[in-house]
């Protein structure tokens, strides 16, 4: 969709979509095979540009889950803890490398189903977690170089639960890690996104991986409750909200079971007098408007030192009537469809909430498409440390902005918040980056850049933004049994 | 005539001093025929959270060290408590122990102590990682410190098992609120006497003494306590995971055996740390940009 701004007016430049292939009908892929669901239930997933039909797709009860786990813990005693490492190594580079070549479907079935920009998918999500499945290959026969002095054993069967904003990456980080480990796998991707993880379920089963150590089971909440509260998985992995991660914890406490959570946040993105200024408006606008603000580790909540104020707001405002909002599958476009109805009426909550607080809203001038799921980029600034608006998170394209004088004052602000998942510092002083990326409370901090993720770079977060970590070697122990 | 002895008052050990419990109850220490040896502090919820309080207030201090300094502390630890070590041999004597057996523990506590020392200042290197990401920026990965520790003693022992699980999570920077062994509590209040004339800044360890039951729902259920190690107290962990949800404490279990000598490694030390990851942009690398 065109911006109203006429300098940044493009001809469309549609992503075609004749060249991918999707089922009509999507059942439960289970011990290497395409199982009906005994609970008989389908459900739709939409377009959330436009709003149509575009698959129906399995809803997994407990039952379905109960024959998955089955077919995880035989595949595990049968063949996947028995096989030598390297050779289970080779299997996940053939993932890698068929998924590299079919990456320009998986990029326009993301687009499509999750409603992100077809260049962010394309250029960012599935060339990541290509590189994750071939980054966790190369571990598979040399895990104990990781852990000095210790002896490393596989869980299990690992229970994975994964959000919807961004199915294939977030499906790839849990699924690499744990095969490389040793384990099998129960994957239950999002309802509004199951369909790359489906894809992903193709090629696994064209990659010759033996049955049973992956399955993809589709299905909602209760979905996810019977992966978690079975009794024959080892290890629960989750990514989402932290209030669904509390419920998790809760259903686990007291038993065996080890836990990875990857949870909400409420980001700081801290930008000082000295810092590179047109840089540091491109890594605010990446920081919260990549991916729809669907991102946990956001740069949701701005600090700009107060002698610059003004002058960053208002480059920020200029850069924003640039941003193209609009159709996923339109290469011009910036900012795509929310993930859903339901995501955009939070938002919208949010947005109402801040306006109400009395705090001062400005939102891009761009045509919303009438179709579909669509918010502006938003930002807000006279908001307090205790408005709603900058304590909780969004998950949408909506910023805060406070002001801050000193390096002490903006460190208190910035960790003041029950989250700790990432920060973002912008200061061209080397000393003072080392000083605010050591005491701010968070697992990953972004000094002159924001957004930024790798295969063999950790994430995950202090506090209530969950524990453990994904990716590099320090993710490997989250699938490990140490002794 | 024979000399009165004079005897020792025990106290508990919060914010670097030496304090009552502020609900001024108590419960008798009895050795293993039921005669009662000391009457210790029943500490109350409010003791927890005043501990607490002195824990964060440390926490800055402490974590803020150098590694190498810490180091040095640790091992002054080990040799205050060598020249204190008869002492402790004779109150495990009283809680039950026999002289070789009490003496074994002493003796492999200063050693455990001097063995995290060590560590203080090498743990780091080990776990951390330059990470080689495929874009132009430099990438790291390091520990720091997870923050307040609540720590429920092992049972079984008085002094071993409470520094077997105390010295790593402090040698990694951390402060703790040690909830000390029921049984045998002896040792956990006169170690409180070492750790205060070894340097080690107050409130960076405070014990508390009293029932478990009591004690372990405040301190697992506080919103300022970061994570939470035990060990052997099975029948609590259920109770304890459920407290710690609501701030997502990170809960470490152990069923070590402390007298073995294998019982102490870098993984009690990282088990207490959290990994963070640093990002910075490189001008240029390889001809590549990483416009920003």
């Amino acid at each position: 969709m065109a911006s109203k701004n006429k300098n940044w007016e493009y001809a469309p430049s549609l992503e075609t979509t004749d060249h991918i292939n999707l089922k009509k009908k999507y059942d439960l892929f289970i011990n290497g095979k395409w199982l009906k669901p005994t609970s008989k239930k389908h459900f739709n997933t939409i377009n959330p540009n436009d709003e149509k039909h575009i698959a129906e797709i399995a809803h997994a009860n407990h039952k379905d889950v109960d024959i998955a786990v089955k077919s995880a813990r035989k595949a595990y005693d049968n063949v996947w803890s028995k096989m030598p490492a390297n050779e289970r190594g080779k299997y996940i580079y053939r993932i890698a490398r068929l998924m590299q070549e079919r990456s320009k479907e998986l990029a326009v079935v993301e687009s499509l189903d999750a409603g992100k920009p077809i260049r962010e998918a394309r250029d960012i999500d599935i060339p990541l977690a290509c590189n994750h499945f071939f980054y966790y290959a190369g571990w598979a026969d040399k895990l104990e170089y990781a852990f000095p002095n210790r002896k490393v054993s596989p869980l299990g069967v690992a229970g994975q639960i994964i959000p919807w904003n961004f199915p294939l990456l977030m499906a790839a980080w849990k699924i690499a890690p744990a095969l490389a480990a040793g384990n099998t796998v129960v994957l239950k991707p999002a309802e509004t996104t199951s369909l790359t993880a489906l894809k992903l379920a193709e090629i696994i089963a064209d990659s010759g991986l033996p049955d049973g150590v992956v399955n993809i089971v589709t299905g909602f909440g209760d979905t996810g409750a019977a992966i978690v509260n079975h009794p024959d998985v080892n290890k629960v992995a989750f990514t989402g909200s932290t209030g669904v991660g509390k419920i998790i914890q809760k259903a686990i406490a007291g038993t065996a079971k080890k836990a990875t959570l990857e949870l909400g946040g409420k980001s700081a993105n801290i930008i000082f007098d000295d810092a590179p200024l047109d840089q540091a408006i491109e890594g605010i606008v990446n920081g919260i408007f990549f991916n729809q603000g669907h991102v946990c580790c956001a740069g949701s909540r701005l600090f700009v030192q107060e002698n610059i104020a003004d002058r960053v707001v208002r480059k920020l405002k200029h850069r924003m009537k640039s941003l193209v909002v609009g159709n996923p599958l339109d290469k011009n476009t910036d900012v795509g469809a929310i993930n859903s109805k339901e995501q955009l009426n939070i938002i919208n909550k949010y947005i109402k909430i801040g306006i109400e607080e009395g705090a001062e809203i400005y939102q891009s001038e761009c045509n919303i498409p009438k179709k579909g799921f669509f918010c502006p980029p938003t930002i807000f600034s006279n908001v307090a440390q205790s408005s709603v608006i900058v304590q909780e998170e969004i998950f949408g394209p909506v910023l805060t902005i406070q002001t801050f004088r000193t390096v002490d004052e903006v460190i208190q602000k910035a960790n003041n918040t029950p989250y700790g998942l990432a920060a973002g510092v912008w200061t061209d002083k080397g000393s003072r980056i080392f000083n605010l990326t050591t005491k701010l409370k968070a697992g990953v901090v972004w000094a002159n850049t924001y957004n930024k993720f790798d295969p063999s770079s950790p994430f995950g977060g202090y506090k209530e933004s969950g524990f453990g970590r994904e990716g590099g070697m320090h993710g490997l122990s989250a699938y490990l049994k140490l002794s | 005539m024979k000399r009165v002895e004079v005897l020792k008052t025990y106290k508990i050990y919060s914010g670097g001093k030496f304090p009552r419990t502020e609900s001024g109850r108590y419960y008798m220490a009895i050795d293993p025929k039921g005669n009662a040896i000391a009457n210790m502090c029943r500490s109350s919820r409010k003791d927890v959270r005043n501990a607490v309080v002195s824990a964060r207030k440390s926490l800055g201090t402490w974590s803020g060290k150098t590694a190498f300094n810490r180091s040095q502390v640790l091992y002054r630890i080990a040799e205050v408590l060598e020249g204190r070590k008869l002492q402790f041999v004779e109150e495990l004597i009283l809680q039950g122990s026999s002289k070789r057996k009490a003496i074994t523990e002493v003796e492999d506590s200063i050693d455990r102590i001097v063995y995290y020392a060590g560590w203080c200042d090498k743990f780091c290197q080990i776990g951390s990682s330059v990470n080689p990401v495929s874009s132009s920026h430099f990438n790291f990965s390091t520990y720091e410190p997870v923050g307040v520790v609540g720590l429920l003693a092992p049972q079984e022992s008085s002094l071993l098992g409470l520094v077997s699980l105390l010295m790593p999570i402090i040698s990694g920077g951390n402060s703790v609120v040690l909830i000390a062994s029921e049984a045998y509590p002896l040792c956990s209040i006169t170690f409180a006497e070492v750790l205060n004339a070894s340097d080690v800044p107050g409130g960076v360890v405070n014990i508390l003494t009293g029932h478990y039951s009591e004690l372990m729902p405040p301190l697992s259920s506080h919103m300022d306590v970061n994570a939470i190690a035990f060990s052997g107290l099975k029948n609590l962990k259920k109770d304890v995971d459920l407290n710690s949800v609501e701030n997502l404490k990170r809960v470490r279990f152990y069923e070590s055996s402390w007298n073995k000598k294998d019982a102490q490694g870098l993984h009690y030390i990282t088990d207490f740390q959290e990994v963070k990851t640093t990002w910075h942009p490189i001008e240029n690398i390889g001809g590549a940009s990483s416009t920003y």
